[in-house]
Formats: structure tokens, sequence, C-alpha cells
């Protein structure tokens, strides 16, 4: 049966540095520049590209922050796809091996 | 607000050095007749001492990293030390002037990730661009890396310092960099040397020079707004900073020292002798910099400039007090608005304040109407 999985890896092309709660991350691709809110950091922090964005949200961010888990891994999802969109993130429908994954 | 403008805001309350400059040699291979620095290279920090100091600022918060010099890539280890940055995440720009950079270098910047090389260009004339840096060929070796390194995909911006040497030369200069496809800023400062010598500000651009790059639309933008004198001064100016050096920026010298900022040669400590965080948060000289808000300044808090001047506080400080007036933003501030700063009003015997630069401002506004 084909996985319905996302798994999420940081790129190695950006910039990234903590601020209080928040994390800031720029790509070297485009120099867009986010500025990542506690939730958005937690997700990020968990991106390894081995463990699924379904229990990344379930356990980062669900089990932290008062939020479903349907809505919650919408917005992780919409989330993803838009530091993608940048390079900041590879998205991936397989996990990483073992030696790829951080 | 901006999202720069909310991280800086963040980082400020947090008291997080988001941006520091770390010039990794004073040496240089171009003798630049308006160069601020000696050339000295006794007592240059090592590679681990640089890559020790890097770490201390990744871990301190720092996000923005510039490193520059001198020439940085006179150091051998200039793309060790690149890549050990990199390595922590930080966002990297190196200043050069670009002579060293062939193509085995242009590809590795940009392997690295080098958010931006940032080149100084001072004229679209090589014989011109030549004399000022006094290195026969410079102005080729240096259009040819630009060229080199835009061609490997990496962002170069040429900055045009403007003095007499180069007096009209700005237009032509950006439209180069427009033919090359790269960034272009205008920098109409020429700073005193860090020693006190000051006789190299002689070679600033007249007020006559300066007025015009201030009313061109492709320097500026919007010349009305630009030059537009503001009238209101909330609390908020008030209570703020003229600027982030001390605040969220730090300067490292290749000596382990560290100041405020480039431009502000206020010893604040040495690497050498303490952590860059036990410098950050303890330093004597970097608490009472950012003890003085905006309505401390002594001349500049009651000056119809006070909400919009670039007044720079490490030119005030190498004028002998850095709660007062920089003569040279003073300068700015008149040439934008043709309203005379409260220090040039006081210079000329004149009562200085707000309310006089008002009435001055309800004079024009008179006159035009």
């Amino acid at each position: 049966m084909a996985s319905t999985e996302t798994y999420i890896a940081q790129s190695p092309d950006i910039a990234a540095s903590t601020l209080g709660d928040d994390t800031i991350i720029m790509s070297t691709l485009d120099s867009t520049i986010f500025m990542l809110n506690s939730v958005g950091t937690a997700i990020w922090k968990a991106a390894d590209g081995a463990t699924p964005l379904s229990r990344i949200v379930g356990e980062k961010v669900c089990a932290e922050f008062d939020v479903a888990e349907d809505r919650a891994l919408a917005d992780a999802e919409e989330f993803v796809a838009q530091l993608a969109q940048h390079g900041i993130l590879s998205v991936s429908a397989q996990p990483a091996s073992p030696r790829e994954a951080l | 607000m901006s999202l720069l403008e909310e991280m800086n805001q963040k980082a400020t309350a947090l008291g997080v050095p988001l941006s520091a400059h770390l010039d990794i040699t004073w040496r240089c291979n171009e003798r630049c007749v308006h160069c601020y620095l000696d050339h000295e290279g006794k007592g240059e920090m090592t590679t681990a001492e640089i890559k020790d100091a890097i770490r201390q600022l990744s871990e301190c918060g720092t996000f923005f990293l510039s490193i520059s010099g001198g020439e940085p890539l006179l150091r051998r280890d200039c793309f060790e030390i690149l890549e050990y940055a990199r390595g922590l995440r930080l966002n990297v720009k190196l200043k050069t002037n670009a002579v060293m950079i062939g193509p085995k270098e242009a590809a590795r910047i940009k392997q690295l990730g080098i958010e931006q090389v940032q080149i100084s260009l001072y004229s679209h004339r090589a014989e011109v661009h030549d004399a000022i840096t006094k290195l026969p060929g410079s102005w080729r070796r240096t259009i040819d890396a630009a060229r080199r390194l835009k061609a490997n995909g990496v962002k170069v911006s040429l900055t045009n310092v403007l003095m007499t040497y180069n007096s009209g030369h700005a237009k032509a200069v950006k439209r180069l960099a427009e033919e090359l496809g790269v960034g272009f800023a205008v920098d109409p400062t020429i700073t005193p040397k860090l020693n006190g010598d000051w006789s190299i500000t002689g070679l600033g651009i007249s007020r006559q020079e300066l007025e015009e790059i201030f009313h061109t639309e492709e320097f500026v933008g919007d010349v009305a707004e630009y030059c537009a004198p503001v009238s209101g001064v909330d609390d908020d100016i008030l209570e703020g900073h003229s600027c982030s050096a001390g605040h969220t920026l730090a300067y490292i010298s290749p000596f382990a020292e560290v100041f405020p900022c480039v431009q502000f040669p206020m010893a604040c400590g040495s690497l050498r002798e303490q952590s860059f965080r036990e410098i950050w948060w303890h330093s004597a000289a970097l608490s009472e910099l950012r003890s003085v808000r905006v309505r401390d300044l002594h001349t500049c808090s009651h000056c119809a400039h006070v909400a919009y001047c670039s007044r720079c506080p490490g030119l005030a400080y190498m004028e002998g007090d850095f709660r007062g007036p920089s003569s040279q933003d003073c300068e700015k501030s008149y040439v934008r608005t043709g309203i005379p700063s409260a220090a040039r009003s006081r210079a000329a015997g004149r009562v200085a304040g707000v309310a006089s630069g008002l009435v001055q401002i309800a004079g024009v506004l008179h006159a035009a109407s």
C-alpha cells in the first residue's frame, strides 16, 4: 500500500537563528525571510526527514498547544508547503535513510 | 511594521546582537585614499580565535554576519572561516574589493550560500577607480569578479562611495551596475580614521553635489517624501535610540576587540580576556550607551530633524561626545530639507529647538503656497 505520510527535512540552503521563542529563517536561494512563531519553531526543529509530519503535529503541536489534530495538521501542511516553495524545507513521501536524516 | 523591523524590535527587547560585523583583517591589497583603517596585521586573531568568536556570536543569537576587512580574502583561511560561519547557519555577507575572486572563488562563494557580496566600486572609469584604490588594474579585476559572481548566481551589490575624486560619477556607476545586473548603493559619507584623524573627511563631496544626490529620484526614491521635514515628535521617538549600534549590532576587530559598531571606536572589551557574552551583557561602555535615549541627547532631542535624522552616535563619539550631534548628519538633514539643525542654529547664534524648526517649516510652506 502506498504511503500517505509526508516527511519534511531542513534544507542546507538556509540561514537560521533563534530569537526568543521564535526562529528566523532565510532562504539563501531567494533571500525570503520568515520568522516562525513557537508552533512553527516546534515543527521546524522536528523536521528531521525521518519523522512523519502527522507524528510531529501530534507530538510537538497538539501535545503542547491547545488545538484539534485535524486542524493542526491542515495548518501544518500549509505551513510546510509555504516553506518548501522557498527551498527551506524539502518534502518527501518517503522517510530519509538514516544517513540522510539529520 | 516590516518583518525586519519586527525582528529588530524583538532583538532590542531581548538584548540580542542580531547583527555582527567581523573584520578578519585590516590588511589590504588596495590603499584607498579615503580608507578609515590603518593596515596593521600584527596581532590578528588566529583561525581558531575567529571561529570561536563566530561560535560565540551564534550562541548569543546573531543571525546577520558581515565578514569584512581590510580585504578578507588576503587571509588564507577566509574560506575556512566562511564555511564555518555557514555551518552555524549564519546569514553571511562578504564585503570585499573582489580583486582576488577568480572562477574558483566565485563558485565556492555560491556553493557556501553566502547571502551577498558587497563590493566597493568608485567609478565607471577605470583610471578614476584605480587612482582611488592606488592599485593599477583593480577596476578591471573588480568588474570581472562582479560578472563572475553574478554568472554563478551570487547576489552582488556595488557600493559607490562619493568623494571629490569621483565627483559626478554616481549615475554612471548606477547604470554600470544595472548593465551588470547587480545591486547598487551610494554612500555619501567619508568617515574619519579610527585613530581620530579627520583629514580624510576633506575628501567628501560638496554640499551642492550632496543636494543633487538627495534630490534625485534614482538615488532616494520619492524626492518629495525623502526631503520633507517631519514636524511631529512623539514619545516613541524620544524613548528610542539613534541606531542599532550596541543594541542589536556588534563589531569585532581583527584583534579580538569588541565595539558597538565599526564606526564607533568605543572600546567595550577584548575576546582575549572575556567571553563575548560577558562583554555584551556587562561592559560598562555598552551599558552606558544603552542607557541613552533620544530624549537624553542634549542638542538633538530639541532639533527639528530628530524624527528622521541619520545621526551616527559613532561619529558623534569621534567628535568628542556620543550624546551630541554628528556634524556630517546635521549637514545631511540640512541638505535634505533646507532647514538648519539645532546644532547648526546654535553654532550660528540662533535659538535652537523644535519650535524654531517649526517656524522655519511654516515659513517654507507659506512661501510655497
